[in-house]
């Protein structure tokens, strides 16, 4: 569900932008997706393929380059990755950190013909 | 040929919430969005805080369901104006539904809107309406281990309620886990347990609520 709605708004970027540029064909779009939204990869390329029939992406391919969660720590500075849910400084065990990376939803480039 | 965009994927919503949140403050209405699972007492929580609040602010509520006006009548059954929208299978509320609900409303004779936003854990955490504060509810039988499984509406949160507080022994819900994850994963949200239907625990979130709409204020002027 969630999926379709992310799935549309990149789909539109990129009709978008291939309609500015004259494009008659769409081959790949890269995204960049944060672990923290929860996205799926898998759900993500199921309803893009749903989503591009009949339009000029319809064969294209879509690029996830999935990121890992940083954060920096309020205590110490530290810079460390995490998981979904471990947001814990591993230099002094603060929980006080702040999010770097890992709630992107980007849609990077596209490649057209 | 490549092209770079390099745009947010939800850029067309943040721009609308946006547009939202300048409304909001020239019309100086608070605006809160309620998050929870189907049935966790978003609803009950509304009625309880309209019953607390009605007499100091003037309150209008938008009730987001993917069907049905269920909800939106129970609320103008009280008297308070309420927008139903029915996103017809998104399992979430966007800017731009936000935006026409809140055309059909008077915003200049509103202090307080209230956003019900459809059941769900997962979506609606990605998505600015303009709000100034997304609240979460958790009612207790859903289990205290939700917030391993769903971190992201506990981090965005400014504050958490824990609904149905009346039922934690039923449930064998482990508080003192709950209270720590949650902290964990966001120290600053305050966790205000409540029974809605009784009007148990609502006293202190409602005290949080008016303390965050007068800042607001003090901000705006
Ligand atoms: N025991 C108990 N039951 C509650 C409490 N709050 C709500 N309920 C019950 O839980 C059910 C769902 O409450 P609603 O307020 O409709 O929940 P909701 O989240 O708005 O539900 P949807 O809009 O359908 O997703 C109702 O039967 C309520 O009576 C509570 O504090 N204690
Ligand atoms: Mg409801
Ligand atoms: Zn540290």
């Amino acid at each position: 569900m969630h999926e379709m709605g992310i799935c549309d708004g990149i789909v539109t970027a990129a009709l978008e932008t291939a309609a500015k540029e004259r494009a008659v064909c769409i081959n790949s779009i890269d995204v960049t997706i944060g672990v923290l939204t929860e996205i799926q990869e898998e759900a993500l390329q199921f309803a893009f393929t749903v989503i591009t029939k009949d339009t000029i992406a319809d064969r294209s391919a879509l690029n996830v380059t999935m990121l890992k969660a940083r954060s920096v720590c309020g205590e110490c500075a530290a810079e460390f990755e995490h998981g979904r849910f471990d947001a814990k400084c591993p230099e002094c065990g603060s929980f006080v950190c702040s999010l770097l990376q890992g709630r992107e939803l980007r849609i990077d480039s596209i490649d057209i013909d | 040929m490549r092209v770079d965009i390099a745009k947010g994927i939800l850029e067309k919503n943040d721009t609308l919430a946006e547009g939202n949140r300048e409304l909001f403050a020239r019309n100086g209405v608070f605006v809160v969005d309620l998050m929870a699972s189907p049935g966790a007492g978003k609803t009950s929580t509304i009625l309880a805080t309209i019953a607390a609040l009605r007499d100091r602010y003037s309150i209008a509520v938008i009730e987001g369901d993917i069907a049905s006006r269920v909800d939106a009548e129970k609320i103008a059954a009280q008297g308070i104006p309420a927008v139903q929208i029915n996103t017809g299978g998104a399992c979430h509320l966007e800017s731009d539904m936000i935006r026409r609900a809140v055309d059909t409303l008077d915003l200049s004779e509103i202090d307080l809107l209230i956003i019900e936003n459809v059941g769900n854990l997962v979506c609606p955490t990605d998505f600015d309406l303009g709000e100034h504060a997304k609240i979460m509810i958790l009612s207790v039988p859903e289990g205290h281990d939700k917030p391993y499984k769903y971190p992201g509406i506990f981090q965005i949160s400014e504050a958490v309620i824990l609904n149905k507080y009346d039922t934690v022994s039923v449930f064998d819900f482990n508080e003192a886990e709950f209270r720590g994850v949650v902290h964990d994963l966001n120290p600053s949200a305050p966790i205000f347990a409540i029974s809605a239907t009784k009007g148990e625990g609502v006293d202190a979130w409602v005290e949080w609520l008016v303390a965050r709409i007068e800042a607001a204020k003090v901000v705006q002027s």
